[in-house]
């Protein structure tokens, strides 16, 4: 059959290279929360220069979520769902990709499509309330930021399934939440994904909540990552505030589903510092006290420990990071500075190739409304009306 | 404009001596079934794909023989999910393909809802034209076969309501024919409308002659425009899919009471085809629209409402409707009760306030 099981004999697809689906018992951890290193029978160490460079962007994207709420306060952006405390994610879910692969992320992974190369100003787009997503998908292989929970799972499926068809090695790494984890997409897509035995890194983001519901209202499953077994693929737990556990684990999911291996489920265990949008109010179902025990495992600080004990990290190279995300976030600050210019005749430009009749006549009633008011600037409305007539 | 080179077909049944020799009779399936191969074999990146379609060509058929054809990697089956089948299609359309799936009936279509609203209507839009999604969704419709509960929907205004979607319904082999190549050549993501009722309809056509026909570029447009179904002087009947054949018996029996009534297939749903319709009224002065969908909210309403407003002055009488009963979808044994039929047609007709 098309994917699937590969031919001749008992079903041996979607396991491991130790033939195993069950996630490790504890999430992999390879930099401890006091930046030691940890052993791992199955996943070495990053090297350093690949750790420096992610640990580069991972202090770039606090910038850019500081920034990204500074500006929701300030009224300039509409809203800013933040990923502060889940940057290790963000970063690694980008850089893990090669150029030829495709990033599907959420509402929140703003961090993870500014890593992957997207204008932080054109991924800002859509929260400012836009009406498009702000960049060319194709442009970077970024789908648009999804809103509707778990949908998008199903068409980075749809993505990796053309590409295995025509044979290209692209691998698509799909981005959900916990909670999105509950909906029947995501069902749909790990089935689908495992039956047609395509390259997709499915990458649950594990906060413990979906605005304010906890998971243990969500799932009662062992973990998230366990749910892989019921599709015949491997499922991991990943330490989702480290950013070389993540590097590793992501990065070994992507070569396996590029060298035919199928899909993977990757759960990473992290915490949402913040609240769920500037609109969330956390304290209602919270305390400071649950938050304040993620603070010690800060995925930055732990990387700044473990690079500078080695003395990759130096104080210059240090200042240097930091001028960098600056720049960074005083691009974003300047371009929201700046209006938008708003063209309502494009309102009616992109819902079809050529527009309709009825999309013609309506742009026409529009650009003729528009000309009326810079015509008769004080033209009482009814005036108005009455010359249509 | 809309029908430069053809005659209209008029309906469903077969029409010996319309047409020069050389033609077989075909039914409507099989003129989807030709179109789908011919679009396959045109370009290899339409695929077909969705629950049964592969070995068994489909619980009607119209995929029949396509795995054999062209390999199980064109034409697939799919695990048992329409959400599912839906979004894979779009990530497929996303990444150069041209999808062609099949919910196996109307109301099993309503598990893919979210994708088709949210995700296949907005992406183009969302992404200012930089994600076209190619695809088309083939949906087995409507009543009038006998069906069980959750077979025999008429979908139509939930589609259509949804700006981004095309929304097509033919109903002749000719029409299903083109009308489908017409769909998978499109840009834009469509929702292909195939009337349950009319899959055993049958036509004189040569499909192979269609297919020189749309291949040359010589098959007029039909997206977006409606035809002259049977041309008439008295009222226009205005439908589409599986009312059609029902509006042109209600035609033909009213031209023996002496009236000339004229009958619109709008084949296309949306776009709107607003100049023929219009046309047709402003000629006549006198319509109805008949569709088998509940009534209330729906497509004929919409159309009364688009008459109303362009053709006042020339309407005679108020345009009415006639339509399914607002209810949910009747048993076997009551369906007739529920779809428009020719005697409630023709009494509508009747209603037009004619002066005699
Ligand atoms: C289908 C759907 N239902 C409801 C919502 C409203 N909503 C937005 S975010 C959210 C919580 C999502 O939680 P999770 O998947 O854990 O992701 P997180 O926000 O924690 O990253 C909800 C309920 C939605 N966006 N889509």
């Amino acid at each position: 059959m098309l994917g699937g099981a590969p031919e001749g004999g008992p079903y041996d697809g979607g396991t491991t290279p130790d033939g195993v689906l069950l996630p490790s018992a504890e999430p992999v951890q390879l930099v401890d929360p006091d930046g030691h290193h940890h052993t791992d029978g199955r996943y070495l160490l990053p090297d350093g220069d690949r750790l420096l460079d992610a640990y580069g962007r991972l202090v770039a994207g606090r910038r850019i979520n500081d920034q990204a709420n500074a500006l929701v306060r300030q009224g300039r952006m509409a809203v800013y769902p933040s990923s502060h405390g889940q940057e290790a994610c963000q970063v690694a879910a980008a850089v893990v990709l090669g150029a030829e692969d495709w990033l599907f992320p959420t509402y929140r992974d703003t961090v993870a499509v500014i890593t992957r190369g997207v204008d932080p100003l054109q991924v800002l787009t859509l929260l400012r309330g836009d009406w498009h997503s702000g960049y060319d998908p194709h442009e970077h292989r970024v789908a648009t930021q999804a809103t509707p929970l778990a949908t998008q799972l199903l068409h980075a499926v749809g993505v990796a399934h053309a590409a295995k068809l025509r044979g290209e090695p692209t691998v698509v790494l799909a981005m959900c939440g916990d909670g999105a984890t509950s909906e029947g997409d995501f069902h749909e897509a790990l089935n689908f994904a495992a039956v047609f035995h395509v390259p997709v890194v499915f990458f649950v983001q594990n906060n413990e909540f979906a605005i304010s519901v906890p998971l243990r209202n969500q799932s009662v499953a062992p973990s998230l990552a366990h749910k892989a077994i019921g599709y015949g693929m491997p499922g991991e737990r990943v330490d989702g505030n480290d950013l070389a556990a993540l590097l590793a684990v992501l990065g070994a999911a992507v070569d396996r589903a590029r060298d035919g291996g199928g899909p993977t489920l990757v759960e990473a265990h992290t915490y949402r510092m913040q609240a769920h949008t500037n609109a969330d109010d956390a304290t209602r179902y919270r305390s400071a006290d649950d938050v304040e025990r993620w603070v010690p495992k800060d995925p930055i600080t732990r990387m700044r420990t473990y690079l500078r004990a080695l003395d990759l990290l130096t104080d210059e190279k240090e200042q240097a990071l930091a001028d960098e995300a600056d720049a960074i976030a005083a691009a974003i600050r300047k371009g929201l500075n700046t209006e938008v210019t708003v063209n309502p005749a494009e309102l009616f430009e992109y819902v079809y190739t050529e527009k309709t009749t009825q999309l013609r006549e309506q742009a026409e009633q529009l650009r003729e409304e528009l000309a009326r008011d810079a015509a008769g600037a004080g033209t009482p409305a009814d005036d108005t009306k009455a010359e249509r007539r | 404009m809309t029908q430069t080179t053809e005659a209209p077909t008029g309906g469903v049944a077969a029409r010996p001596g319309a047409a020069p020799g050389g033609r077989v009779t075909s039914t409507f399936a099989k003129a989807l079934n030709a179109a789908l191969a011919d679009s396959m074999a045109a370009d290899a990146s339409v695929l077909m794909f969705g629950e049964d379609v592969g070995t068994l060509g489909g619980v009607f058929r119209i995929t029949d023989g396509l795995t054999a054809r062209f390999g199980e990697e064109r034409c697939f089956d799919t695990p048992l999910a329409e959400a599912g089948i839906m979004g894979m299609a779009i990530g497929m359309a996303m990444n150069g393909m041209k999808p062609v799936v099949e919910m196996q009936f109307d109301a099993f279509a309503y598990p893919a809802f979210e994708q088709v609203v949210s995700h296949v209507a907005k992406m183009p839009n969302r992404t200012k034209g930089k994600v076209r999604l190619p695809l088309v969704i083939r949906i087995p419709y409507a009543g009038g076969i006998g069906g069980v509960e959750h077979h025999c929907d008429s979908s139509e205004a939930y589609y259509a309501h949804t700006p981004g979607l095309t929304v097509l319904a033919p109903a002749t082999v000719r029409d299903a024919y083109f009308m489908l190549r017409e769909a998978i050549a499109s840009p834009d993501p469509v929702v292909f409308l195939e009337p349950k009722k009319l899959y055993w309809s049958k036509e004189e056509v040569d499909l192979a002659e269609l297919r020189r026909t749309f291949e040359a570029g010589q098959a007029p447009r039909r997206i977006g425009k409606a035809v002259v179904a049977r041309p008439g002087t008295d009222a226009t009947l205005i439908s589409y899919g599986p009312s059609v054949p029902t509006a042109l018996a209600a035609a033909a029996a009213a031209a023996e009471e002496g009236r000339s009534i004229e009958v619109i297939d709008l084949r296309s749903i949306v776009p709107f085809d607003d100049e023929t319709v219009c046309a047709s009224v402003r000629r006549t002065g006198r319509a109805v629209v008949v569709a088998e969908a509940p009534g209330f909210v729906s497509v004929a309403s919409e159309i009364v409402a688009r008459v109303q407003e362009r053709c006042f002055h020339s309407l005679a009488a108020p345009v009415l409707r006639v339509t399914g009963f607002d209810i949910p979808y009747p048993s076997p044994k009551l369906e007739h009760f529920y779809l428009p039929s020719v005697d409630r047609i023709l009494d509508a007709v009747d209603d037009l306030q004619w002066e005699d």
